[in-house]
C-alpha cells in the first residue's frame, strides 16, 4: 500500500477524485489484454496535465514507488500490467487533440487521445495518419507510442515510430523534456524521440506528441484472394513484393481464423478455403487499378482459386473490421488465447508459415495463424486453457521454438506488440547479452531508481510466466 | 450496505454459480469499451465498463477481492443495454453474467425494510398479476381524469417529488379506462389470413399503452395475420430477471410458455424490445430445468418483434404508407437491437412511408438511459445519458422520434419535456406511426 503521507501528497497534486485506491478501482487496472497476467496496483491516479505528471514522478522517485503508464490497456505483452504494484497512471483527462497544423502537416495530441478519434479528425481535413493497430477504436496514441504499434498499413506506410516527430516527456525525476519538433530535419544530439517510442514506459512518461501527417490517398480498393494451400498464399506475398508492388495492406488469414471471425462478423467470409489474403491498394485511381489487376494475376498464378474485388467501401470496411477482430474472435474457441507476433523478413514468410505448422503438429496444438503477411509480421495464435498445465507447457515450448525459428530466418521475437513481461525471457535471443547490457545501461542512466514500469523488457533471473498477486 | 457475513455468502455463491468458462471467455481486449454508455459517461472509468465488470465478477469468484460496495456499485450502474455483446468478437454473453451476478447479490443481502416492502410489492404483488396491473393503471387513469392531476400540478404538490419524477408524471400517457383494458378479445381474424400469430401483449403495454397494442393488432391484420391473444399470459419477467429476482422470472416464463404453446401459432409477436429480449432468452433462463428447457427453446424460436414480422410479410409493400411531410428519426431499443438483432426492419418500414424524410440520428444505437427502472433508481446517470441523447436527437431536427419499446418511448418523451420541445417534437411507438401512415392513405 502507498504510505499515508505519500498518499496525501499525491492527492494534493491531482485531487481526491483522481486518486483511487479502492479494491474494485485497483482491480480493474490489474490487467491488460495479455492472457494470464494479473497484479494489483496500489493506487490508480489520473493526472490532468504535464505539471501534475511531473509532481507525481518527483514524489514516486523519492519514495521508490513504481509507475505504470496505461492507455486503454489493450496491449498484448503485459506491458501495462502492474506486476510490481505501485501506481497506474491514467490519461483519461489528457485526451485532447491540441492542434492540426495544415501548413506543416502535423497533429499535436495528448497521450490519452483515442487513436481512431484522432484519425477521424485528421481525415476530415483530407489528411492521413496511417498507423492503424487493430485496437485503434479504443487504443490511445500514448499507448501506441509506448508500444510502437503497427497495424494493417505497416507494409507501405510504416509504423507509429515513422510518424512521431516530437515528444514532450517527463523523466523519472520529474524533469520535463521536449524532443524533436515540427521539423523534417533535426540532428541536434541523440534522437530521443526514437528512443522513447517503443520504450514501453520504461524511460519516461510521454505527455504530448507531435505526429506527422500525409495527404489522404485519393482512392482505395480492396480484394480477397482465396487459397486451398497455405504456402501458395504465403508465396504470393513474396511474389507481389518481388514484382515491385507495395500494397497498402497485405493480410493473411488461415482457415481456423476465418471460421472464428466469420462466426462473429457474419459477413460471408469464405470458410471453405485454407487461407485468404486481404489485399488493399491506395493512391491515384489509375495506379490502384493497375496494381490490383497485377496482384490478382500474381495470386492466380500462385494458385489462388478465386480473387474477389470488394464491390463497395462498405464491403471493404467490413472486411477490414473483420480482420481487426481476428484475435478476439479466436478467443471464442477456448478460454485462454495465447498470441505472438514473431516477425521475419517478408521474403521468408512462406518458410515461417511452414515452420509454424510443423511446430504446432509437433506439440499437438492447434495454432491459428493470421497477420500482416506483407511486412513479415505473423500472429500465430494458440487457443488453449490456462487450467490445463500440460497444455500450457506445450504452448510455451512451441512458442519458444517459433521464436528461435524466426531469429534463424533473420527475424525478431516481436514485430509490434512489444516485449513487456511476456517476451522478456526471449529478448536475449534477439539482442545477445551485449545488446541487453547496452539497453540496461540506458535504462539505468535515465531511471536510476527503477520506478518507470519496472519488470518490463528485461527478464528477471528467476523467470516466472504467470503472475497473480493480490 | 452488505454486511461482512453476507459478503462471505455472496462470494461463495459467485464461486459456485458464475459460469467460469464464460468469465474466461472475456480475453480483455477492450473492444467493448467504446460501446458502453456508462464507461463513456463516467469519464472512462474501467469499473463502469463491461470489461471491468467482468473482471470484478471473476475476481470475486476467484477470491481475489470481496464483493464490497464498490463492486455492487459497478454492477448497479450497468444499464444492462447489452451494447457490449454485438461488438464482442469473443462472443461473451455479458447479459447472462450480469443477470446471474445480480441475482446472487440480491438474493443474499438483506434489504432494508422499506426497500424489501417495495420490491415485494412490485415484483410479487403487482407485475405478475395483470388484473392488478390494470387496477394500478386504473388508479393512474383516475388521477389523470378526475382533476386530481391538474390540482396536483397547480398546487405545486408534485414539487415534493424528485425532479425527474415530476417530469415523468407529465409525460405518462393518458391511461385508457378500466373497461377498455379489460375488453380484450382473444381472437381476431384477418381478411385472408396467411399466418397465425399469437400476440404477447405485455403487462405495461396492455395497460398504459393499450392504444399501441391495438395498433399492433391492426397492423398484423393488415399484414395478413389472424391473431390469437391467450388470456392467461403474464408479464415477461424481464424486470425481475434484471433486478436479481430470477426465480420469480422463471415462474412467469413457465406461465407464458404454457399459455402460448397450445396455440401452435406460426409466430409469437411482441411490440416491446425489452420484453422480446427476455422472452427470446427463456431457453437460457430455464437451461437447468429438464422439464421446461426444450419447451422454452421452442417458444423462443417463434418469437418476433412487430417490425421484423411486418418486414418479413412485406407489409410495407402491400400497404400504401403515407404521411404529411416531416422528418422522422428512430431511436433503437437496445434489447431489440442487441439481443433480438432487429435494427434494419424498423428503418426499412419507416423509410417506406411516402412523404416523410427518414433521418438517422447519430448514435441511435446507444441507450437512451431508460433501461427498465434504471431511470428511477439511477436517475443521475440516466439523465446524463438522456441529455446527450437529446443533443443528437435535436441535431437530427426530427419532428418525430420513433421507438420500439415502452421504456424508451417514455424516456424520449421525458427528454422532449426536459428540453422544452413539447409541441414541436413528439415521441411515438413505431406501431402507432405505421398505423397512422396506413390509415392516412385510406382516407
Amino acid at each position: 500500500m502507498v504510505d499515508v503521507q505519500i498518499k496525501e501528497e499525491l492527492i494534493a497534486v491531482v485531487g481526491a477524485e483522481n486518486y483511487d485506491d479502492s479494491k474494485a478501482g485497483r482491480l480493474v487496472y490489474s490487467y491488460d489484454a495479455t492472457p494470464n497476467f494479473q497484479s494489483m496496483p496500489d493506487a490508480v491516479i489520473s493526472p490532468r496535465n504535464t505539471q501534475e505528471v511531473s509532481s507525481i514522478l518527483k514524489i514516486c522517485s523519492n519514495s521508490g514507488i513504481p509507475i505504470v503508464p496505461r492507455g486503454s490497456g489493450t496491449n498484448l505483452c503485459a506491458g501495462t500490467c502492474p506486476t510490481e504494484g505501485g501506481i497506474v497512471l491514467l490519461f483519461k483527462h489528457m485526451n485532447k487533440v491540441i492542434e492540426i497544423d495544415k501548413e506543416n502537416l502535423t497533429v499535436t495530441v495528448q497521450p490519452g487521445v483515442i487513436t481512431l478519434d484522432m484519425i477521424n479528425q485528421v481525415e476530415a481535413r483530407g489528411l492521413f495518419y496511417p498507423p492503424d493497430p487493430s485496437s485503434m477504436k479504443i487504443s490511445t496514441i500514448g499507448g501506441n507510442i509506448n508500444e510502437n504499434s503497427g497495424g494493417l498499413r505497416g507494409l507501405k506506410y510504416g509504423v507509429t515510430r515513422d510518424y512521431v516527430m516530437g515528444l514532450e516527456a517527463v523523466l523519472a525525476g520529474g524533469d520535463i523534456i521536449r524532443t524533436g519538433g515540427k521539423l523534417a530535419k533535426d540532428v541536434a544530439g541523440y534522437d530521443f524521440t526514437r528512443l522513447l517510442v517503443g520504450s514501453e514506459g520504461t524511460l519516461g512518461i510521454v505527455t504530448e506528441a507531435t505526429l506527422k501527417l500525409i495527404p489522404l490517398p485519393e482512392s482505395k480498393k480492396t480484394m480477397l484472394a482465396l487459397y486451398q494451400d497455405l504456402e501458395q498464399a504465403a508465396k504470393s506475398v513474396s511474389k507481389i513484393i518481388a514484382d515491385k508492388i507495395i500494397p497498402a495492406t497485405l493480410e493473411f488469414l488461415d482457415q481456423p481464423t476465418l471460421k472464428a471471425v466469420e462466426d462473429f462478423a457474419q459477413i460471408g467470409l469464405p470458410t471453405d478455403v485454407q487461407a485468404v489474403l486481404l489485399i488493399e491498394q491506395d493512391g491515384p485511381i489509375e495506379v490502384v487499378e493497375k496494381d490490383m489487376q497485377n496482384m490478382a494475376e500474381i495470386c492466380k498464378k500462385q494458385g489462388a482459386v478465386s480473387v474477389q474485388l470488394a464491390n463497395s467501401e462498405m464491403e471493404a470496411e467490413a472486411l477490414r473490421t473483420a480482420r481487426r477482430a481476428a484475435l478476439s474472435a479466436l478467443a471464442r474457441l477456448k478460454p485462454t488465447t495465447i498470441l505472438e507476433d514473431a516477425t521475419v523478413p517478408r521474403s521468408e514468410i512462406a518458410n515461417m508459415v511452414k515452420a509454424i505448422n510443423e511446430i504446432s503438429k509437433k506439440y499437438g496444438l492447434s495454432i491459428c495463424t493470421f497477420g500482416h503477411a506483407g511486412d513479415g509480421n505473423l500472429h500465430p495464435t494458440c487457443p488453449a486453457d490456462a487450467r490445463d498445465k500440460d497444455e500450457m507447457k506445450r504452448v510455451e515450448n512451441a512458442f519458444e521454438e517459433i521464436f528461435i525459428k524466426a531469429i534463424e530466418l533473420g527475424g525478431t521475437i516481436t514485430g509490434e506488440h512489444g516485449v513487456g513481461v511476456m517476451k522478456a525471457p526471449y529478448l536475449e535471443l534477439k539482442l545477445g547479452q551485449a545488446g541487453i547490457d547496452a539497453m540496461k545501461a540506458v535504462k539505468t542512466a535515465l531511471d536510476p531508481n527503477n520506478i518507470l514500469n519496472p519488470g518490463k523488457i528485461f527478464a528477471k533471473d528467476d523467470r516466472k510466466r504467470v503472475v497473480v498477486a493480490q | 450496505m452488505t454486511t461482512l457475513k453476507e459478503q462471505i455468502i455472496i462470494q461463495e455463491e459467485f464461486k459456485n454459480r458464475m459460469n467460469e468458462d464464460e468469465l474466461l471467455n472475456c480475453m480483455r481486449c477492450g473492444f467493448c469499451l467504446p460501446s458502453c454508455p456508462t464507461y463513456v459517461e463516467s469519464g472512462f472509468k474501467e469499473t463502469h465498463s463491461p470489461r471491468g465488470r467482468i473482471a470484478l465478477m471473476k475476481a470475486v469468484a476467484d477470491g481475489l477481492i470481496e464483493p464490497d460496495e464498490d463492486v455492487e456499485r459497478s454492477l448497479d450502474l450497468c444499464l444492462g443495454c447489452r451494447a457490449c455483446e454485438p461488438v464482442c468478437p469473443s462472443g461473451v454473453k455479458y447479459g447472462h453474467l450480469l443477470e446471474e451476478a445480480r441475482d446472487i447479490i440480491n438474493q443474499n443481502k438483506k434489504h432494508s425494510l422499506p426497500v424489501k416492502a417495495v420490491r415485494s410489492l412490485v415484483f410479487n404483488g403487482l407485475f405478475p398479476h395483470q388484473n392488478r396491473m390494470r387496477a394500478a393503471a386504473g388508479l393512474l387513469g383516475f388521477y389523470q381524469r378526475s382533476g386530481l392531476q391538474s390540482a396536483a400540478r397547480k398546487t405545486g404538490m408534485l414539487n415534493w417529488l424528485p425532479k425527474n419524477l415530476t417530469a415523468m408524471e407529465k409525460v405518462l400517457p393518458q391511461v385508457p379506462k378500466l373497461k377498455e383494458m379489460k375488453n380484450r378479445p382473444s381472437y381476431l381474424s384477418a381478411d385472408k389470413p396467411i399466418k397465425k400469430a399469437a400476440f404477447f401483449t405485455g403487462c405495461l403495454m396492455d395497460t398504459m399503452f393499450l392504444e399501441t397494442n391495438n395498433a399492433t393488432i391492426k397492423l398484423l391484420q393488415l399484414a395478413g395475420c389472424e391473431i390469437h391473444i391467450p388470456q392467461n399470459q403474464a408479464c415477461c419477467g424481464a424486470l425481475h430477471g434484471h433486478s436479481g429476482e430470477k426465480q420469480a422470472a422463471k415462474n412467469l416464463a413457465k406461465r407464458n410458455i404454457e399459455a402460448f404453446e397450445k396455440l401452435d401459432a406460426d409466430y409469437i409477436i411482441t411490440n416491446a424490445g425489452g420484453c422480446g429480449a427476455f422472452l427470446i432468452d427463456y431457453g437460457h433462463l430455464l437451461k437447468d430445468d429438464r422439464e421446461w428447457h426444450e419447451r422454452a427453446v421452442k417458444f423462443s424460436q417463434k418469437l418476433k418483434d412487430i417490425s421484423e414480422i411486418l418486414y418479413e410479410l412485406e407489409f410495407h409493400k402491400k400497404v400504401n404508407l403515407e404521411l404529411p411531410g416531416q422528418i422522422l428519426t428512430y431511436q433503437d431499443s437496445c434489447h431489440l437491437r442487441n439481443v433480438m438483432k432487429t435494427s434494419a426492419a424498423p428503418r426499412t418500414l419507416l423509410n417506406s412511408i411516402k412523404g416523410i424524410e427518414f433521418r438517422e440520428m447519430k448514435d441511435a444505437d446507444r441507450c437512451c438511459g431508460s433501461a427498465g427502472i434504471y431511470n428511477i433508481v439511477e436517475s443521475d446517470m440516466s439523465m446524463q445519458i438522456l441529455d446527450h441523447k437529446m443533443i443528437q436527437a435535436k441535431s437530427a431536427d426530427a419532428a418525430v422520434i420513433v421507438t420500439s419499446n415502452p421504456g424508451c418511448l417514455l424516456q424520449m418523451k421525458l427528454g422532449i419535456e426536459r428540453e422544452g420541445l413539447s409541441g414541436n417534437v413528439k415521441a411515438v411507438h413505431i406501431a402507432d406511426i405505421l398505423l397512422e401512415a396506413a390509415v392516412h392513405k385510406e382516407t
